[in-house]
């Protein structure tokens, strides 16, 4: 066989390679959907679940999913910003003990989230006697996000040009002004696409929050938002089950009939839940890239 | 006119030569003494005493290298956080490399234009006057008028009177860096320093901020770094030529470009490097 | 003194600005080694009291075969031994990840060598999503399309390694496919002209040239993969069978560390022998992650050099 065979028997391979990955991979998606979203309806995306039953929706687990994602967003975001500030615009690059610091991030951020989730577990429910809660669940989230999210705000400070702080620091302006007047917002679409693709981890998590935000799901009383009555949607401090707990939850130990109809729905909502985020993300790097190009 | 080819080498010539500005006839702004620069363990400026007047230019002039920039970005301690500098800058009689001094408020009257012009992305008019308003000025009156005045002063004024709204980075590179040097002096700093502000541009931008610079001279102290000689010969009232981490040669200008006495300054304006 | 020698010797607003906003930023980055450090603290704390506390011998931990922590064997020893559970965790990574680098990394040649533009067309996007799909999801697909699949094609009951290294398979699929994507499109061109320049067929080039300067990073993908499979609880533990015991094939049911700690630490006591056990395997999990840390980080300072 001559190396021009060869080539072109490579190059079959690769094809055939290829084509079988991409066939998987849309098979994946096409079966999600395609078992999905004949279930989705108002009802079934509104009303709660049902047991022992059959004609259960998702509502509340869909609303405790976003629930929970917004009140991860609010603990992580800061903290991630201010580490990822201290990072790129305080700290001594060529310090040791910053390099040791962002080994640990990176440690964390490699964890198995089932191993952060036993530690909030531990930490939070145990031991501090928060009980399955919603704070338990956002806060076992926020361990699992802030590694990834002060990483992607770190890089997007990076991404701005010295020129800027030089510019900042030459008016006498400190470097704090600088960067929250000049550095955050040349950042913020690259800051913005980084939060929302941590958001679509945080919203398919599950196996941190079983033990954490819980495995069930009261009912909610949606005209009290009082968020210190128990029935209140907005209680941080009641047990909270979402989306993608009850897929794992009906498929482990469930007995309601309809299990398999239920799940693909969910499974469903998420995937396009994903689906949407991505497409935001998509949308803020577009908007930084035109930033970028429209300066030249 | 400089005629550089006219120098004339001799043998007695010194290897130093800092002409002393006589502080009772000429009022100094600015002076450094005994500065020195270390990267790390690596010394990029040695030992040098220089004397700046009230109201002139003074240029820095050598080969990429040479510790000109290093040492002007030492006079408003931009060089904090790369390297160590030692020595005094007197500056009103403080010591402004002490660490007793605000260095954000020193940077207030001894201000910087870098090599690359840097506005923010913002509007013309937001690039002048938001570090106004960090410092505290709130007058919208008084914000109006030094936006206005510095852009003369800066000589941008009549091309972009129209347009303050729109976004600094839609100026061409000429006009974002006499921006830069509005932002600046929109401050009422006392002293100016310029990192090789025009050599970026093109030839016509490139003169008129030499007509700027001019004109600025007249309410403000100014140490420009160039590479360029013919720019240092226009503009300047003094010179100081940096070689290899230290100054050789500090005089006025007519006399560095018509009659050097130090031997490298004569390789140098004459275009012989090696 | 004067006004402005006053003002330049006082601490100015700017400066109290700085020392604000470094603290608090500081402060941050704190708290998130905090996190770090507790969460090692905590977990190997629990972890290591199965052999300080309750006196289980390490070895016969890591090398016993029978987990029944509720019981005693022969000689009045608690039958905690995790071995089913750490060769179940190993052979569904190694497992998954050899059937997942030839298809990724041949992905991944197919996207940057031979069809650049239907690959950042089709491929690209699609492997972005599914990066981003949650696992429960894979773990549904697993139940519902290989678990039956399994019991089709190899009888019983379908629940196994092989069910758990196919999901995990499909899951880090993407995951090194775009690593790996990155890597490729890092090798500099003038290789490939270099390469093509000489006469070397697009193979040639490929296998010759490409893929060795691409290695540390190929390699990186594939540990990043395995990382991520022996961490996953939930998708693994929906189609594995969770049954503690060694598996003597592919396709008995069988369990990881992460299958058996999800199902049952909310079913034993804190403090009990039963507990701690788990946590035990909690610790494990966790070293492993820090081992497959070092090796990344191995490989990226040899490819460095």
């Amino acid at each position: 066989m001559n190396a021009k065979q060869v080539d072109k028997i490579a190059t079959g391979i690769l094809y055939t390679i290829a084509g079988f990955v991409i066939l998987v991979l849309l098979a994946l998606l096409g079966y999600i959907l395609v078992q999905g979203v004949p279930n989705l309806s108002w009802h079934f995306l509104t009303a709660p679940a049902e047991a022992f039953s059959a004609g259960g929706g998702i509502g509340i687990q869909l609303f405790n999913s976003f629930y929970l994602l917004i009140l991860t967003m609010v603990i992580s975001f800061p903290i991630a910003l201010g580490a990822g500030i201290y990072l790129n615009e305080y700290a001594n690059q060529k310090s040791k003990v910053i390099e040791v610091i962002r080994t640990m991030i990176e440690i964390l951020s490699s964890l198995p989230s089932v191993v952060v989730g036993l530690f909030g577990f531990l930490l939070f429910v145990v031991q501090l006697k928060l009980g399955f809660s919603l704070l338990s669940g956002a806060i076992a989230l926020t361990f699992f996000n802030l590694p990834l999210l002060t990483r992607s705000v770190e890089e997007s400070l990076r991404t701005i040009p010295n020129l800027q702080r030089e510019a900042g620091s030459a008016l006498g302006l400190s470097r704090f002004e600088t960067i929250g007047h000049v550095i955050l917002p040349a950042a913020l679409p690259s800051i913005m696409t980084g939060v929302v693709l941590s958001a679509g981890r945080v919203f398919g998590e599950a196996a941190a929050l079983i033990y954490t935000a819980g495995q069930s799901a009261p009912a909610l009383n949606f005209a009290d938002w009082n968020p210190f009555n128990a029935t209140s949607p907005l209680n941080v401090m009641r047990p909270a089950e979402t989306l993608a707990v009850h897929i794992w939850k009906i498929n482990s130990e469930g007995i309601m009939p309809d299990a398999a109809a239920v799940s693909a729905g969910a499974s469903a909502v998420l995937v396009i839940a994903v689906l949407l985020f991505n497409f935001c993300a998509r949308y803020f790097s577009k908007v930084l890239y035109r930033q970028l190009t429209s300066s030249k | 006119m400089v005629e550089p080819n006219q120098l004339v080498f001799t043998d007695e010539m010194p290897d130093h030569y800092i002409m002393d500005i006589n502080e009772d006839k000429h009022e100094v702004a600015l002076s450094a003494q005994d500065v020195e620069v270390y990267y790390g363990a690596k010394q990029a400026l040695q030992k040098t005493n220089l004397k700046f007047e009230r109201y002139k230019i003074t240029s820095l002039i050598g080969a990429s290298g040479s510790g000109k920039s290093t040492f002007l970005r030492s006079l408003n301690r931009m060089n904090d956080d790369v390297g160590t500098v030692k020595g005094k800058i007197m500056y009103r009689n403080l010591d402004i490399n002490s660490s007793d001094i605000d260095v954000y408020e020193m940077r207030r009257h001894i201000g910087m234009v870098f090599q690359r012009p840097n506005p923010f992305a913002k509007s013309i008019e937001d690039n002048i006057t938001f570090a106004l308003k960090q410092h505290g000025i709130r007058d919208k009156d008084e914000l109006a008028k030094r936006v206005e005045t510095s852009l003369k002063q800066a000589a941008l004024w009549d091309e972009v009177k129209d347009t303050l709204h729109k976004s600094a980075l839609s100026l061409s590179g000429g006009q974002q860096q006499r921006l830069v040097i509005a932002r600046a002096i929109a401050l009422h700093p006392d002293i100016l320093l310029l990192d090789e502000p025009a050599s970026a541009l093109d030839p016509i931008s490139s003169a008129k901020i030499e007509d700027t610079l001019l004109e600025l001279k007249e309410k403000y102290t100014i140490i420009i770094v160039t590479h360029n000689m013919q720019q240092a010969a226009r503009v300047s009232d003094y010179t100081a030529f940096f070689h290899m981490g230290e100054v050789l040669e500090y005089d006025l200008t007519r006399k560095i470009f018509t009659r050097p006495k130090v031997q490298r300054t004569i390789d140098y304006v004459n275009g012989n490097f090696g | 003194m004067d006004e402005i020698q006053e003002a330049l010797t006082k601490t100015s607003k700017a400066t109290k600005k700085d020392r604000f906003g470094r603290s608090v930023s500081l402060l941050a980055l704190i708290l998130i080694l905090a996190v770090v450090i507790s969460i090692f603290w905590f977990v190997a704390s629990k972890g290591l009291a199965t052999f300080f506390k309750n006196h289980v011998s390490l070895w016969s931990f890591l090398t016993g075969t029978k987990w029944a922590p509720g019981q005693v064997d022969a000689h009045g020893k608690p039958l905690v031994g995790a071995a089913p559970m750490i060769v179940g965790s190993f052979l569904v990574t190694f497992l998954s990840a050899l059937i997942a680098t030839p298809f990724a990394v041949g992905t991944a040649v197919f996207m940057t060598e031979i069809s650049p533009k239907r690959g950042a067309k089709i491929l690209q996007p699609v492997t972005e999503l599914l990066v981003g799909i949650p696992s429960v999801v894979y773990g549904f697909v697993g139940l519902t399309v290989v678990v039956p699949a399994m019991r089709h094609l190899f009888g019983g009951s379908g629940f196994g390694v092989l069910a758990g290294s196919m999901v995990l398979f499909v899951m880090i699929l993407p995951t090194v496919t775009s690593m790996t994507v990155d890597t490729l499109r890092a090798v500099p061109k003038r290789y490939r002209e270099a390469a093509l320049a000489l006469g070397a067929t697009r193979w040639q080039m490929i296998y010759k040239v490409i893929l060795r300067a691409a290695t540390p990073g190929i390699l990186t993908a594939i540990v990043f993969g395995m990382a991520r499979a022996f961490g996953e609880a939930l998708a693994v533990q929906m189609v594995v069978g969770n049954a503690a015991l060694m598996p003597h094939n592919l396709m008995s049911p069988s369990a990881t560390l992460t299958s058996i700690l999800t199902q049952g630490i909310g079913n034993t006591v804190m403090g009990s022998l039963e507990n701690n056990a788990l946590w035990s395997l909690a610790l494990i999990l966790l070293l492993m992650s820090l081992v497959f840390n070092l090796v990344i980080r191995a490989i990226g300072k040899k490819g460095a050099m």
